[in-house]
C-alpha cells in the first residue's frame, strides 16, 4: 500500500517533469539539474535509506515499481542507482553526499589510475560508487578525468589512485554487478511496458488499406508476442528485486537480467517492425525507449553473462531438479 | 491490459506447499525404476493403477468438496501436486482430464444428482473422462461443430463424430460439445455439453497412431446413440460459455511449462558429468532455467486468480503460448548441444528421451488451442478485435 502511494507520486512527478522533450534536451547536453532537483526535493532518492537515517525505510522489493517507472519515462538521471547507493551508504553509517550516484566496476591500471571504460550515467552523475579490487568506494565525478562513451549520458572515468585511497569505503564487500543488473532489469521492464503501450496505440491509430493496421491478424499476433515478452520480463524483474533488505540476491538478479534482456531484443525489433519508418525518426518518441532497450540489455551484463550465472548455479548447486532452483527464485513467503 | 498488470509474484500458501514433501516421497519411490524415456510421456502417460494409487492418497480431486470425495483444498494445492507429478514424469494421463477440468465442470454446472454420481469415482481414480471438442471440420474453428443431439421422449439421440480425442479408448465418459438446436451457421448459439457414456451401443472408438508410434488420441463415432435426459450438463444452449470457462483451467497450469522437463533434467545430469560439461551447455542450461522461472511465477499468479473464482482466459493464453515455446525449444536446443560435440559419449537413455520429446513437441502448441488461436485471444484482450 505504502509503495502504491509512492509509485503514484513518482509517476506523477515523472509524467510532469520527465517529458520526451526533457529527455531529448538532456541527452543533447542540456542541464539535468532542474530534473534532479525535483526528484531530490521529493525524497525519492532516499527510499532505501532507513527511517532513523532520514529515509523512507523501504526494502528493495518495495521499490520495484519506482525502478520500473524510471524505465517507463526513460529517466535520464540515475535515480535507481542513487537509491541503492544511498541505501548502502546509510546502512554503513557513511554520510550521504547530495546529488546522484552512479555505479561502476573499475580496474587498477598501470599508470596508477582507477579506471572504468563505461560508467552508466557517468557524464551526469555527481558521484560514483566504484568497485575495484574487492572494495567499494564513493568517488566524486568532478575528481575524475572523463572521456566520452558511446551513449551520450555515459562516460569513461579514471581517478588518480590518491583519490581512490582517500575516498570513503563501504565496510563490507558488495556485488556491484548484481546491483546494476537489478536496476537495469527493472528499468527494462518499465521501458518494455512503454514500448508495448506505444506500439499498441500506434497500431490502433495508423491506417493502411482502409483500416487501422491493428485490425490485421499479422499485426495482432506480433502485438500478442510483444505482450507475452513484456509480462514475462515484468515477472522476471520482480524476481530480481526480491529481497528483505536492500541487497538483491545474485541468482534472482541473474534470472531477471537474462530474461529482461532477451525480451528487450525481441520487443524492440517487433515494435519497430510495426511502426514502420516513422518509428525510425528522431522526432517520434519510440526511439527514446527502444534505444534504451538496447542500452540496458547491454548494461550490467547481457543475457549470456547472466545465463552463465544461472547455468553455473544449476550445474554446481545442490538441486538435482531444475524445478528446485526455479522454486528457490520464485517462491515468496 | 489492467488484468495483466496485476500479474505479480504470488505466494503459494504454506498449507498447500506442505503437500510437496509427501507427494515427492511417494513419487521418488514409485518411479525409481521407470526410465526417463517413459517418464517423458508425462501427462500423456497412461497408467490406471497409478491413478488409483493417487486417489487412495487423496491426491485426485483435491480442489473438490469433501462431500463428493474431494480434498476441499484450493487451486494452489492442486498446483503443487501437479507440478511434482510433471517434474517427476509420473504417468498421470488416465485421470488427467477428469481431475483437471471434467470434475470442476460437473461441480460448477451439474445437478446434485450428477455431482453425486460422477465426482466420487473421479476422486478415487476409477473414472476417466475425455474432452469431445474437435471434429474433422471443427478444429481451431470450434464453433462449427456438427455433431448433433436431438430430443427424444427419454432424452437425446446423438449422431456425429469427434476426433483427436485424447485417451477416448481408455475412458468411460466423454464430455462432448454438440449442437442441440439451430444450424451449422448459428455458430456459438445452440451448442450444449453432454456427458456420453462411451460403453453405450452406437459409440465406436478408433485409436489413431501418432508419429511417435503411440495411440493416445482417437476418432469417436456416434451412430444413433441413445442418451438419458440427464446426459445434459449445465444449461441447454450454454455449451460455448461452459467450454470457455473450462479452457481457463486447461491453459495456465504447470503442464504448459514442464512438458519437456524430464528431458531437461536428464540432459542436466549428463552436463553435470566431467564428460558432459561444456561452456555452451552451461549457458544453455541457464537460458532455459531463466525462461522457466518467470513463467512458473506467472502460472502461480494465474492460479491465484482461479482461487478467487476469476476466469483469466487471456492471462492463461499468454502463459500457454510462451510456455509451450520453451517446451519446444528444450528438445531442439538439447539436440543441437549434444550433436555439436566432436565426440559425444551420450547415454542412450538420454538420446531415446530426446528422440521421443522431439517427436511429440509439435503437439505442445496444438493441444488446448493452437498458437494462432491463443494469439488471437490475446489480441482480443488487448482490444484489437
Amino acid at each position: 500500500m505504502m509503495d502504491e502511494l509512492l509509485n503514484d507520486a513518482v509517476r506523477q512527478l515523472l509524467a510532469d517533469q520527465c517529458t520526451p522533450a526533457v529527455v531529448r534536451a538532456i541527452e543533447a547536453g542540456g542541464s539535468h539539474a532542474a530534473l534532479w532537483q525535483q526528484i531530490e526535493n521529493a525524497g525519492f532518492a532516499d527510499a532505501l535509506v532507513s527511517e532513523e537515517a532520514g529515509g523512507a525505510g523501504l526494502n528493495l522489493a518495495d521499490v520495484f515499481g519506482m525502478l520500473e517507472l524510471c524505465g517507463t519515462y526513460a529517466l535520464p538521471v540515475p535515480l535507481g542507482e542513487t537509491m541503492l547507493a544511498r541505501g548502502l551508504l546509510a546502512a554503513s553509517g557513511i554520510a550521504r553526499p547530495p546529488g546522484s550516484i552512479a555505479l561502476t566496476l573499475a580496474t587498477r591500471v598501470s599508470d596508477g589510475h582507477i579506471a572504468s571504460a563505461l560508467v552508466g550515467s557517468g557524464r551526469i552523475a555527481d558521484h560514483v560508487l566504484v568497485q575495484c579490487d574487492g572494495q567499494a568506494r564513493l568517488l566524486r565525478t568532478a575528481d575524475a578525468i572523463a572521456s566520452a562513451a558511446v551513449f551520450p549520458l555515459d562516460a569513461a572515468l579514471r581517478w588518480p589512485i590518491a583519490r581512490w585511497n582517500a575516498a570513503p569505503q563501504l565496510p563490507d564487500a558488495v556485488d556491484l554487478r548484481s546491483l546494476q543488473a537489478c536496476v537495469y532489469a527493472a528499468q527494462l521492464s518499465g521501458a518494455l511496458m512503454a514500448v508495448f503501450q506505444r506500439t499498441l496505440a500506434h497500431a490502433n491509430e495508423r491506417e493502411q488499406f482502409g483500416r487501422p493496421i491493428g485490425k490485421f491478424q499479422a499485426i495482432q499476433h506480433q502485438l500478442s508476442v510483444i505482450s507475452e515478452h513484456t509480462f514475462a520480463a515484468r515477472m522476471a524483474a520482480q524476481i530480481g528485486c526480491r529481497s528483505d533488505g536492500i541487497v538483491p540476491d545474485r541468482l534472482c538478479v541473474a534470472v531477471a537480467k537474462a530474461r529482461t534482456s532477451e525480451a528487450a531484443l525481441e520487443v524492440a525489433a517487433l515494435a519497430h517492425a510495426i511502426h514502420g519508418a516513422i518509428g525510425f525518426t528522431a522526432e517520434f518518441d519510440l526511439q527514446l525507449f527502444t534505444r534504451r532497450l538496447h542500452l540496458w540489455r547491454q548494461a550490467g551484463g547481457s543475457e549470456s553473462y547472466w545465463q552463465d550465472v544461472v547455468g553455473t548455479a544449476l550445474l554446481d548447486g545442490e538441486h538435482a531438479m531444475v524445478l528446485d532452483l526455479i522454486r528457490g527464485v520464485t517462491d515468496i513467503h | 491490459m489492467s488484468a495483466l498488470d496485476s500479474l505479480t509474484l504470488t505466494a503459494i500458501p504454506p498449507e498447500d506447499e506442505a503437500l510437496r514433501e509427501p507427494v515427492r516421497a511417494f513419487l521418488r519411490e514409485a518411479l525409481q525404476d521407470v526410465p526417463s524415456r517413459v517418464r517423458a510421456k508425462s501427462w500423456s502417460g497412461y497408467d490406471p493403477a497409478f491413478s488409483r494409487a493417487l486417489g487412495q492418497k487423496g491426491w485426485l480431486g483435491i480442489t473438490l468438496p469433501p462431500a463428493y470425495g474431494g480434498g476441499g483444498r484450493s487451486a494452489f494445492a492442486r498446483y503443487v501436486l501437479v507440478e511434482e507429478f510433471l517434474n517427476w514424469g509420473a504417468p498421470v494421463g488416465s485421470h488427467w482430464i477428469a481431475d483437471r477440468q471434467s470434475a470442476p465442470l460437473i461441480l460448477r454446472y451439474g445437478t446434485e444428482a450428477q455431482r453425486q454420481f460422477y465426482i466420487p469415482p473421479i476422486c478415487r481414480g476409477e473414472s476417466f473422462f475425455c474432452i469431445g471438442m474437435s471434429e474433422p471440420n471443427a478444429g481451431s474453428d470450434l464453433a462449427s461443430v456438427r455433431t448433433r443431439a436431438t430430443r427424444t421422449e427419454a432424452g437425446w439421440t446423438l449422431n456425429g463424430q469427434k476426433i483427436w480425442t485424447t485417451n477416448a479408448h481408455h475412458c468411460q465418459y466423454m464430455i462432448a460439445l454438440v449442437r442441440t438446436s439451430g444450424d451449422f451457421g448459428d455458430r456459438q448459439k445452440g451448442l450444449s455439453q453432454l456427458i456420453v457414456d462411451l460403453s453405450l451401443p452406437g459409440v465406436t472408438v478408433r485409436p489413431i497412431t501418432d508419429l511417435s508410434g503411440d495411440s493416445h488420441f482417437c476418432e469417436v463415432f456416434f451412430d444413433n446413440v441413445q442418451l438419458q435426459a440427464d446426459a445434459l450438463i449445465g444449461a441447454e444452449g450454454k455449451g460455448w460459455e461452459q467450454v470457455n470457462a473450462e479452457l481457463a483451467f486447461e491453459r495456465s497450469g504447470p503442464e504448459r511449462l514442464f512438458s519437456s522437463i524430464v528431458l531437461f533434467d536428464e540432459w542436466l545430469a549428463f552436463v553435470r558429468t566431467p564428460a558432459g560439461r561444456t561452456p555452451s551447455a552451461l549457458r544453455l542450461a541457464g537460458k532455459i532455467a531463466s525462461q522457466l522461472a518467470p513463467l512458473r511465477a506467472m502460472s502461480v499468479a494465474v492460479t491465484e486468480k482461479l482461487t478467487r473464482g476469476e476466469s483469466p482466459l487471456v492471462e492463461a493464453a499468454l502463459v500457454k503460448d510462451l510456455g509451450t515455446g520453451v517446451e519446444q525449444f528444450i528438445p531442439a536446443a538439447i539436440a543441437d548441444d549434444l550433436f555439436s560435440r566432436e565426440s559425444a559419449d551420450v547415454p542412450l537413455e538420454l538420446l531415446q528421451t530426446l528422440s521421443y520429446v522431439t517427436h511429440v513437441a509439435p503437439s505442445f502448441s496444438l493441444r488446448g488451442g493452437t498458437r494462432d488461436i491463443l494469439r488471437g485471444m490475446i489480441a482480443r484482450g488487448l482490444g484489437l478485435r
